[in-house]
């Protein structure tokens, strides 16, 4: 049981919060609004190896656990970094998992080529508002029994949206099948541990501001930080990061370890740290008053992400109902995907 | 990161399994009725197999099984609904007078409450002072060998039932009050005592305990003269560590998963196939694996070595709020059968629900309530500055 970073994952934190802290200060976030992409900054990550450190090195991946990856992931989370490694990292495994071609599957690995996931099922060909859907020249999707990929130039440019995400509908029609469906699960999977990771160092970064704006700024003569309302929500926002830390990590370890529970705890995971990113940012904002509300903070970046990440999943009252599903059997005989 | 737990460990689990199948039976459970929360008979198999040491540390003279066999004991003991109060009590007196007290403490009383054949309790709360807990006002004065006690403590919880009370007393009042504290072990069959019940909201009940000019010699004593903040210390570091806590939501989720089950609404259907209560049984569960990544973790530091301090405030803050949550949403769940109590005999599983949902709002208030938890996170973990 070692429930803190191991000094092998303490080193891979540390480079990249000094490769995030250098390529992807706020700066870089705000100036990627609203497409939410920054290629300089994909390119420079793509040099660090990042996007395919979790495939075996034999196929050319950086041979990294996903318990690695998750690492990176927190960091990531916490930058709020205008790229789009998650779902790449995770359709980059898929396709070797699949044992994909090499056309389709090096580049990937390489990160030359971007990939995602359509997280919800594509109807009459077409995949709704994917994520990285806007930069991603390969789409991953569930169709029928199928795992389909579709290469094809990105839009480049999706819909406004609250997180400044790069979203977009993708046409998936001449799509090629890749595998069986069955594989499928398992990416979702991860996609969801692998998030519930982020939204903790979304959290973690969020609450983070919110200590250090209540422990400077004065009212009544005193940091608002002395005012237990204040103290006590934010220790309440402390407890909950916490929590959501173990649970995610937990989560992570489950799936690269085989744990029978894995799919439970990534959905438990990803519920909870997105609930908790929320909290978090909720309070933050709420203790820079009417400054957290203003555009020129930084809180507020926070704030519509945490609103945003899960929803990319689709109603999160569909994935307790999922997780029920598992726990207690189908309701009335009827199931839910 | 890597949350498995070794083999022995694995296997221990097994055992106290099988072990609590064996002795912890349904009327053990039902005997807390009369307030009282502990089994005779399951705290002497208990400590006939050495578990009551297991949890004290070995270099202290206690069974040294580590923190994580003490957290799945007490995880498993907790999912089963033993009545275990005195039990964890006893351990968290042992290892204080293990690390603080006289050769003579360590050599006649801890045994004894090692091996089950004695109870200790707590007397720290005072008529006038809880969370400022360093307010005591309990005098000790010295008379020559001897110490002469005299003043009240409320929530003297188990005092009708153990042996010994660890207690906290004033023997300087002229100085800081954090500085002139000093605490001694005291047998509750010395002259001068009195126990008077206080019942609660709950099925348990708790004491208020008098002191009136109680005579006890030197070897009672615990820690140093005056420093009995030290000990203090010693003791809710032991109580957040060993005493439990982090699951008492399981048994209400699983009465409600049953009552889901198996009752018929009016219109037919069962609540098990509304999406509503299908959401709040998996945020309870939720619940449920977060506070076991806290408990784990928690355990973990010990085992490394890593004295744990905010987490343990951040366990017992998350684990009884949620619990009081649960409660709250699975007596509603029943509606009008909710209500009924264990007295009744059609109770759903004799009232449990109910018992819990009475019982959970001390949970937030003993052991150092919310609000303080709250203040050590804001201030020790977050560094936010203090007021007080
Ligand atoms: C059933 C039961 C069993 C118990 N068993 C024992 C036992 O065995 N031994 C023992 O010694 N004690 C025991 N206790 C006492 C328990 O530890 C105290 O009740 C608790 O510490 C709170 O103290 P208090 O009740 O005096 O409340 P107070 O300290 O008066 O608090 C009242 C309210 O004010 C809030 N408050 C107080 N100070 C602050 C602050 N600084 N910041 C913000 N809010 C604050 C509290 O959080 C609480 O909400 C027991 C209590 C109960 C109810």
């Amino acid at each position: 049981m070692r429930t803190r970073l191991t000094d092998d994952e303490e080193a891979v934190r540390d480079v990249f919060a000094g490769f995030f802290g250098n390529e992807s200060a706020i700066e870089v976030v705000r100036g990627a609004e609203p497409g939410g992409h920054d290629h300089d900054l994909w390119t420079k990550l793509v040099a660090t190896g990042a996007p395919g450190m979790a495939v075996p090195a034999g196929a050319g991946g950086g041979g990294a656990t996903l318990r690695d990856l998750a690492v990176v992931v927190d960091v990531w989370g916490s930058h709020l970094a205008p790229v789009p490694l998650v779902e790449h990292a995770v359709a980059a495994r898929l396709l070797h998992t699949l044992d994909a071609p090499a056309n389709l599957l090096d580049p990937v690995i390489a990160g030359d080529r971007i990939a995602t996931v359509a997280l919800r099922d594509p109807v009459d060909g077409s995949a709704r508002l994917v994520p990285a859907g806007a930069v991603a020249e390969v789409v991953l999707a569930r169709v029928g029994d199928d795992i389909v990929a579709r290469e094809s130039a990105p839009p480049g440019t999706g819909p406004r949206n609250t997180g400044d995400l790069p979203l977009a509908d993708r046409d998936l029609r001449g799509a090629e099948v890749i595998g069986p469906a069955r594989k499928w699960t398992r990416a979702l999977d991860e996609w969801r541990a692998l998030m519930a990771v982020a939204h903790v160092g979304l959290a973690r970064a969020a609450l983070r501001l919110g200590v250090d704006y209540v422990s400077t700024r004065i009212q009544f003569d005193v940091p608002i930080g002395t005012f237990q309302a204040v103290k006590h929500g934010l220790a309440d926002a402390s407890t909950r990061l916490e929590g959501a830390h173990l649970l995610a990590h937990r989560a992570v370890w489950a799936l690269d370890t085989g744990r029978p529970d894995a799919t439970r705890l990534a959905g438990m995971a990803l519920l909870f740290s997105a609930e908790t990113a929320r909290f978090v940012t909720d309070r933050s904002l709420q203790y820079h008053g009417g400054y957290g509300f203003a555009e020129e903070y930084d809180i507020q970046l926070y704030h519509r992400r945490a609103s945003s990440w899960l929803l990319q999943l689709g109603e999160p009252g569909l994935e307790y109902a999922r997780l029920a599903d598992a726990e207690f059997g189908p309701t009335d005989g009827r199931r839910i995907a | 990161m890597d949350f498995s737990f070794p083999p022995e460990v694995e296997e221990f689990r097994a055992e106290v399994r099988e072990f609590l199948a064996e002795h912890l039976t349904d009327e053990m459970i039902d005997a807390t009725h009369d307030g009282t929360i502990h089994a005779p008979a399951l705290h002497a198999a208990m400590a006939e197999r050495g578990w009551l040491a297991g949890p004290v540390p070995e270099e202290l003279g206690g069974g040294g099984r580590g923190a994580l066999a003490s957290v799945v004991l007490n995880e498993e003991l907790q999912l089963a609904r033993a009545p275990i109060d005195a039990m964890a009590v006893s351990i968290v007196v042992a290892s204080i007078l293990l690390e603080h007290g006289s050769e003579h403490l360590k050599t006649t009383v801890v045994p004894r409450l090692l091996d089950g054949t004695a109870l200790g309790c707590f007397g720290y709360t005072e008529p006038e002072s809880g969370s400022d807990v360093a307010a005591a006002r309990t005098r000790a004065v010295r008379d020559g060998d001897e110490w002469v006690i005299n003043g009240a403590k409320m929530w003297t919880t188990l005092a009708h039932i153990a042996d010994y009370v660890i207690l906290l007393t004033r023997t300087d009042p002229d100085v800081a009050k954090h500085e002139g504290l000093t605490f001694f072990l005291v047998p509750l069959d010395t002259p001068g005592i009195e126990i008077r019940p206080v019942p609660t909201m709950a099925v348990e009940r708790s004491n208020a305990t008098f002191y009136d000019d109680v005579r006890i010699t030197d070897e009672w004593r615990v820690g140093e003269v005056d420093g009995g903040w030290t000990v203090m210390k010693t003791a809710l570091k032991y109580e957040r560590g060993i005493a439990g806590g982090q699951f008492p939501s399981p048994p209400v989720i699983d009465a409600a998963v049953d009552w889901a089950r198996t009752h018929q609404r009016a219109d037919g259907s069962r609540p098990i196939d509304d999406p509503t209560v299908r959401e709040k049984l998996m945020r309870a569960l939720i619940d449920v694996e977060v506070c076991r990544g806290f408990a784990y973790h928690t355990a973990a530091l010990a085992e490394d070595g890593v004295m744990f301090g905010v987490e343990g405030s951040m366990t017992k803050l998350f684990a009884s709020e949620r619990y009081k949550q649960h409660c709250r949403w699975f007596q509603d769940l029943m509606g009008v059968e909710g209500l009924l109590t264990h007295h009744n005999p059609d109770a759903h599983l004799g009232g449990r629900i109910e018992e819990h949902l009475r019982h959970s709002p001390v949970t937030t208030i003993y052991g150092g309530t919310s609000e303080i938890s709250r203040n050590l996170i804001a201030e020790g973990h977050l560094g936010l500055p203090r007021a007080r």
